[in-house]
This record gives C-alpha cells, structure tokens and sequence, in this order.
C-alpha cells in the first residue's frame, strides 16, 4: 500500500482518537458552564474526576495529527495554516485558557472566589474551542479555501466566515457535548446524578440529529465535493447506515438506561462521522486544490514516520491502558498534601 | 515594527515562555523520583512528603507547558508557512518522535500521579522514572530539529527545494551532539538552582525544618554538579561554532576581524558602524585559546562573512555575555558548596549562603534562555542556515500584530498566575511532616520536640545542632524514623 495512504490512515485514526478523548474533554467542560439543577456541584465534581489527569494525554492526539501532517503533507500544512491563521489562532487561544485554567482550578482546591474564575474561564474556553475547531474543518471540506502554486489565493477571512463552517462549528459543538453527557451518564454512580447526564444526552443527541441534517443540506449549496462525496462514492453509503445504526442504538440505549452499551454506540457514532468526512472529500486533503498525492513529501520520511508510529504504539497503547484502567478503577486522586487534612503515610516507625 | 519582527518576536515570545515550563518539566521528574528513591531506601517520611509536593508543582508546571507547546506546533505554520512547506519532511520525523515522547511523559505523569498507594510501589517509581526518561527524550528530540536549523545536513537544495532528503541525517545534523548535551544540562541546572532557591527562601523563614534542609541538599546536590559540568559541554560547544559556525562565534564574540591571537572579549558594547566594541575587557589570545585550544589559532571575525549574512552582533554578544555571567556565577557558587561541603563546614545554617542560594535562583532559567537566544541571533539572517532566509519563511498574514500582543498578554497573565499559585502553595503547606496539618505559615517549635540531630547530617550542613521542627502528634515516632539515612535501625 502507498505510504501516503497509510499515513493519511493513521491521522484520520488519531482525529477520531481525538474526537473521542479530546472532544469528549471539551464537552465535560461546556456541561460544567451548563451546570444547574439541585445537583450542580455533583455534577462538576464528576466532571473533574472524569477529566483529572488524562487531559493533557487526550489533547496530544491533535498534536500528532499536526505533527503528521507537516511531516507527511508539508505544503498541506502549510496552505492550512497561511489560509486559516484567524480561526487557529482563536483555537489556540482557546486551547491555552482551557488547559491552563482546568489545571489551575484543580491545583487551587480551595473553594474560593479565584478558584471559581477559573472554573468559569475553562468552561467558557470549553464552549469556543470546539465551534472554531468545527469552523476549521467545515472551512477545508467547503473548497472555498483556494491555492494555486503553494500561494493561498482566497484571502485570510472570507473562506471561514461563512454559513457553512459556522453550522459545522455549532456541529462539533453539540457533538462533543453529547459524547461527554453520554460518558458521564455512564460513570456516575448516584442515579439521580446519571439521569442528569442522561437528560443532556438525549438533549445534546437531537441537537447533533438537527445539526446533522442542517449541515448536510447546506453542503449541496456549500461544499459540493463534500456533497457529491456523502452522496455519490459507493463507498460511503454503508457509512452512511452504521453511522444511523450507531446513533439509533445510542439514543435507544440512553432511553433504556443501558448506558455501557449508549457509551460504546455514541462513541461509534462521532468516530464514524469523522471516518464519514475524511472519506467524503477523499483524495482532498485541501478541497480542492491539494489532495494526498500532490502534497505527499519525502517518501523516505513517511517510511520512517510510519516505522515510529508502529514501534510508538507498541508503547502508547499498553501504557494507555494502564493509565486508564489505573484513573477509572478508583476515585479521587492523591490528595493535595497539606492542603485536605489527610496524613501522610508514616510506614516504618514502629520496628 | 514589521511584519517580519511581529513574527519573530511572537515565536521568540511562544518558545521563551514555553522553555521555562518544558525545562521544569524534564527535570522535576528527576527530583521526584531521587526523593522516591530515598524514600524506599530510608523510608524517611520527609522524602515522601517532598517528592509529593514536587509531583504536585510538577502538574501545573506540565499542564501549562502542554498547552504552550500545543500553540508553538499550529505557531510553526501559523508565522512561518514557508518554512514548514519547504522543510516539513525534513524535520517532521524527530518532531514526531518528539510527540511521542512527549505523549509517554504525559501518560506516565497520570499513572505516577493517580497511581500512588494504588500500584505497587516498585511500579509507581519505575512509572516515575519513565517520566523523567520521557521528558529527556522530548528535550534531546526537539533540540535536534534545532541543530539541523543551525547546520543542516540530510539534503541538498535544488532550486529553493529540498531534494535527496535523509529525514535520519537531518535529525543528526552536525550540531546535534553539543546542543543536546548543552540543552539538556541546562534544563537540569536551571530546575535544580530555581529549587535550591524555593527551598532556601522557606529554611530564611524557618530554619529548622528537616523537610525543607533535605530539600534543599538535594536540589543543591544536582546543582552543584550540573554547574561544574556545564562549563566543559559550553568549551564543546563553543569549538564545535568555531569551526563549523563560525560566524556565530564572531557574533557572540564581537569579533568584527579575523586574527590569529583572537582575545577574548568580556562586556563591550559593539558598534557594527565602527566594527569597534567599546567598554569591554579584553584577554589576549583568550578566545583562540578556548575555540581551538591554542594561543595562536586563527579565528574567524565577522569580515570573512559578506555583510547579508552576518548575524545581528549586539544581540548575540550580549546574550552571550549573559549566558557566560550567569553560568560563571553558578559555577562560584558550586564550588563554594563543594569546598564547604569537603570542608565538612555547615553552610545551611548560614544566613548569607542561602541568600545567595536564593539570589542565584533565577540564573539557571536566565542562562538557558540567553544560551538559547544565542544560538537563535547567531544564525540570522537564516531560518535554515544557508537553504533559507527567515524574511523568506514569514507568513503573508498581514495583522500580526494582533496576534503578537494578543499572545503577550495572555502569557504574561499565564506566568503571573503561574507564580501566584505556587507562591499560595508555598505559603498554605505545612513546612513539617507529622504534624496535624494546619494551613497557614507554621509557627515554629515548643520546646518540648527538641531533639539532637544526628551528626551525620553535617554533610552539607548539619550546623544547626539540636532541633527539628517537627513537634505535635507523631513527634516521637518522627524522631524515630524521621532521621536521615541510618538513623533509624535502633
């Protein structure tokens, strides 16, 4: 097989990785800023929980696919980031203050007034980052982003500030919101506490049902090679049906309280949407002026690129088993010496 | 400004912040686990207590260095698209690698962090040591695209293009072995002075803390021994330039002519009008001696170079000079340590010595920042030595202004938030073990914990004879097994 395929295999497999932890990450913090009801502060205590220590590995994957892709597609990268300066840059910004205030936050456990500000920063960050990250793909799968040359021709502001990338950024929005619910409806114990979250899935499903369709029409008019792609490769329709398949079951599931099976189903459903994107404006890795081959590099570099990423995984996956299954097994984490009241452990003074 | 120096100040901006946070980040986790190793070797709960808190600081300092070098991957492209098109292939692999490293580090860090008192404790440590190794890998990866800026080799240009690309080559491109060795030190030595002054500053206020007096030997240990060693990887370093940069030595150096007997300049002002420095000291011979171990070697100056591509010489020279003031200071002070320590002297219990502890704090971190600018001036006007220039590699984006103060703003409020949260858990932590854990500054001991210090503890400084500041519940298990190492088996 071609090693450009391979390796533009291995970035889609890392975007839907990131969709799942990542945007799963972002959502937990837009129901921390949509946290009401009588159980509020339960709620943004499972939040952190479930976000605690694996955040800044779930965020890595994105790192990966920008790392692949000026590795293996550099005038790809490139034209991405002359074209799409604003939006990344609003992205990044936003990235920055949600990391950082997450951390803060956790780090200050205080309970006072500068450890709330922060809380409000993460989540408002948490809100920004995904519609600007949605802006972002919509704008390359639109083809109004144009380059002849290696010179960007199509301007700084116009390709991105439009319907179409707006409604992909509310999309990836509600997307992430749904995944996290779903999580969380799933990792609660309290049931009381699992029906909130139950009741922003099922909320935040409709809402990506919606947005799907909305979307989808406006591609006709918007982003023809998106259009024609979902509509007219033989190859997407049986995407098209697990993918409708996923999000029944997901929803049916959540209606029946199944949440194990709802998480596995809804996770099914956002990496399909990616794997349904990424094979709709299939060979374009910039609609449509640069595709997987124009824009392949060294081939030497891909061969060894994809060497590192075999020999990488055989690392990054066991370790990020142990990880997870080390975080999930058990609540909360070491606690802050000095600051909760727990002693330390004096193990040997009585020999 | 233009738009080519919005540029260059945003990166230069983006990289300075995130290299204070990436060099804590390779290095605390070496703190950690020495502490965890004394721990299991000891079972002194202060170690436990220490390594905890530096996992603890370790978080945040991680956490914020990840989103900073989440902006500086998208910043590549963002300021320099040219760039990132022209040599994406050849320096993708080890920023690849360097990912993954980083990805390890991040992965560890959470079962290291989450996994205390929950897996065994021989696998909490190695988890702990995985971290350190990661970040070490992630600094040395990451220092090899920059060697292959400085000095590439890997492909040859053909028409503004890169062909025949060894992506193995590029990474170990000439420069790789002395700036790895240089950068990696460094982190080391700038994590262990800006710690040695943290725990110096709290045993100002309370001197009799066991826990903060360990601290403090440890972090100096590491300290002294990155500071002496760092000299000899510069010397390295510095002949490498000699002759395979040449103009970077010429800039850090101000040397506008070449010579023989090249001296070797100390301060100065240089005046590239005149292609005179004035107020500076000179040694005679001094620079030929170190660049190539004789007197009378010829040494380049910038007059070999025509006047396109010569570095900009007062911004290297003078980041030189605060490299070389700042690593000859530390290096003072290491060996004072070391002759007081050899000496059997006791300088933990002297005022004036942990004031200097605390006023060289800060010179670790200055010196690699300057080091680093050093090399960044030096190889102006070149992005690629000698393949592109870095007017040539700028974006086309024509407001970068806005980002650049945008991105100034927001790291200055990070780096101040940054301290404020420290500084606060400085202050709230207890500055004991085995007490009950009140929050706020501890008031220092009754009478009553008095208790004789072993004499062993003189190492670096066991002065203070008599008391620890650990009184309360549990003092007199402490005093058992709370001494340091040996005293524990009766």
């Amino acid at each position: 097989m071609r090693t450009e395929l391979l390796l533009g295999g291995v970035m889609v497999v890392a975007l839907v990785l990131y969709v799942l932890f990542g945007g799963a990450d972002f959502g937990g913090g837009v129901w921390d800023l949509l946290a009401s009801g009588p159980r509020k502060k339960e709620q943004r205590a499972l939040i952190e929980k479930a976000l605690g220590p694996i955040w800044e590995a779930n965020h890595v994957w994105l790192i990966l696919v920008v790392v692949l892709l000026f590795g293996g597609f550099p005038p790809a990268f490139a034209a991405l980031t002359t074209a799409l300066h604003v939006p990344m840059t609003l992205f990044l910004l936003g990235v920055v203050f949600r990391g950082s205030a997450f951390t803060f936050r956790a780090y200050d456990s205080r309970g006072d007034r500068v450890q709330k500000r922060w809380g409000l920063v993460f989540s408002l960050a948490s809100l920004v980052a995904p519609i600007l990250l949605g802006i972002i793909v919509g704008t390359i799968a639109s083809g109004r982003l144009r380059v002849e040359a290696g010179i960007v021709t199509s301007g700084f502001w116009k390709p991105w500030l439009s319907a179409f990338p707006l409604v992909v950024g509310l999309f990836a929005l509600v997307l992430f919101a749904f995944l996290a619910a779903t999580y969380l409806a799933n990792e609660a114990t309290d049931p009381a506490l699992k029906d909130d979250f139950r009741a922003r899935a099922l909320f935040a499903g409709i809402a990506v049902g919606v947005l799907a369709a909305v979307s989808f029409a406006l591609s006709f008019r918007s982003a023809p090679v998106i259009a024609s792609g979902l509509t007219d490769h033989p190859m997407t329709w049986p995407l098209h049906v697990t993918t409708a398949a996923a999000a029944t079951t997901a929803f049916h599931a959540l209606l029946r309280r199944h949440f194990r099976l709802a998480r596995i189903a809804a996770a099914a459903q956002a990496a399909l949407i990616v794997v349904g994107w990424t094979a709709s404006q299939y060979p374009f890795l910039v609609v449509p002026d640069i595709s997987i081959t124009s824009a392949a590099g060294n081939e030497r570099t891909r061969a060894l690129l994809l060497v590192a990423l075999a020999l990488g995984s055989l690392l990054l996956f066991p370790s990020l088993y142990v990880l997870y299954r080390v975080f999930k097994s058990s609540g909360a984490p070491d606690p802050a010496p000095g600051a909760e009241g727990e002693p330390p452990p004096r193990s040997t003074s009585h020999e | 400004m233009d738009q080519l120096t919005y540029a260059r100040s945003q990166m230069g901006m983006s990289l300075a912040f995130h290299m204070v946070f990436a060099a804590l980040g390779v290095a605390m986790p070496l703190f950690m686990v020495i502490s965890d190793f004394r721990y299991m070797k000891t079972r002194d709960p202060d170690y436990l207590e220490l390594s905890r808190r530096m996992a603890k600081g370790t978080t945040i300092l991680f956490a914020v260095g990840a989103v900073s070098g989440t902006v500086l991957s998208f910043e590549l492209g963002l300021l320099w698209p040219a760039f990132m098109g022209t040599f994406g292939d050849v320096i993708g692999l080890p920023f690849a690698l360097e990912g993954f490293a980083f990805f390890t580090e991040a992965i560890f860090l959470g079962i290291y962090l989450y996994g205390r008192g929950k897996i065994p404790e021989k696998l909490h440590f190695l988890s702990g040591i995985a971290v350190a190794l990661s970040g070490l890998l992630s600094a040395f990866f990451v220092t090899c695209v920059n060697a292959c800026m400085n000095d590439p080799s890997g492909f040859r240009m053909v028409d503004g293009r890169p062909v025949d690309i060894d992506p193995l080559a590029a990474m170990f491109s000439r420069p790789w072995a002395h700036e790895t060795l240089h950068a990696l030190l460094a982190c080391y030595q700038a994590t262990a002075f800006a710690l040695a002054a943290v725990h110096a500053a709290v045993l100002l206020k309370h001197p009799r803390s066991p826990l903060f007096r360990k601290a403090l030997r440890l972090s100096l240990a590491v300290a002294c021994v990155t500071a002496l060693v760092q000299p000899l990887a510069g010397d390295f370093a510095s002949r490498e330039i000699a002759t395979h940069q040449p103009e970077k030595l010429a800039a850090a150096e101000a040397l506008y002519k070449t010579q023989k007997h090249a001296p070797l300049l100390l301060g100065g002002i240089p005046d590239d009008a005149t292609g005179e420095v004035r107020y500076g000291i000179e040694i005679p011979s001094g620079l030929s001696l170190l660049a190539f171990h004789d007197p009378a070697a010829e040494v380049k100056g910038l007059d070999a170079f025509p006047p396109e591509n010569r570095p900009p010489v007062l911004a290297t020279h003078l980041s030189f000079q605060v490299m070389v003031g700042a690593g000859s200071t530390m290096a003072l002070l290491a060996v004072v340590t070391l002759y007081a320590w050899w000496r059997k002297r006791t300088l933990l219990a002297s005022r004036k010595y942990l004031w200097a502890v605390v006023v060289c704090g800060p010179l670790g971190m200055i010196a690699l920042e300057a080091g680093w600018l050093v090399t960044e001036f030096g190889r102006q006007p070149w992005i690629v030595r000698g393949a592109m220039r870095t007017r040539d590699a700028v974006t086309p984006f024509a407001h970068l202004a806005a980002p650049f103060w945008t991105f100034t703003l927001v790291y200055v409020f990070l780096g101040v938030a940054v301290v404020y949260l420290l500084f606060r858990q400085l202050r709230h932590a207890p500055v004991r073990v085995g007490a009950p854990l009140t929050v706020g500054p501890v008031s220092l001991r009754s009478p009553d914990s008095m208790a004789a210090e072993s004499s062993e503890d003189g190492d670096i400084g066991g002065a203070v004879k008599g008391t620890e500041d650990r009184d309360g519940v549990g003092a007199g298990e402490a005093n058992g097994a709370g001494k340091d190492r040996g005293t524990h088996a009766h």
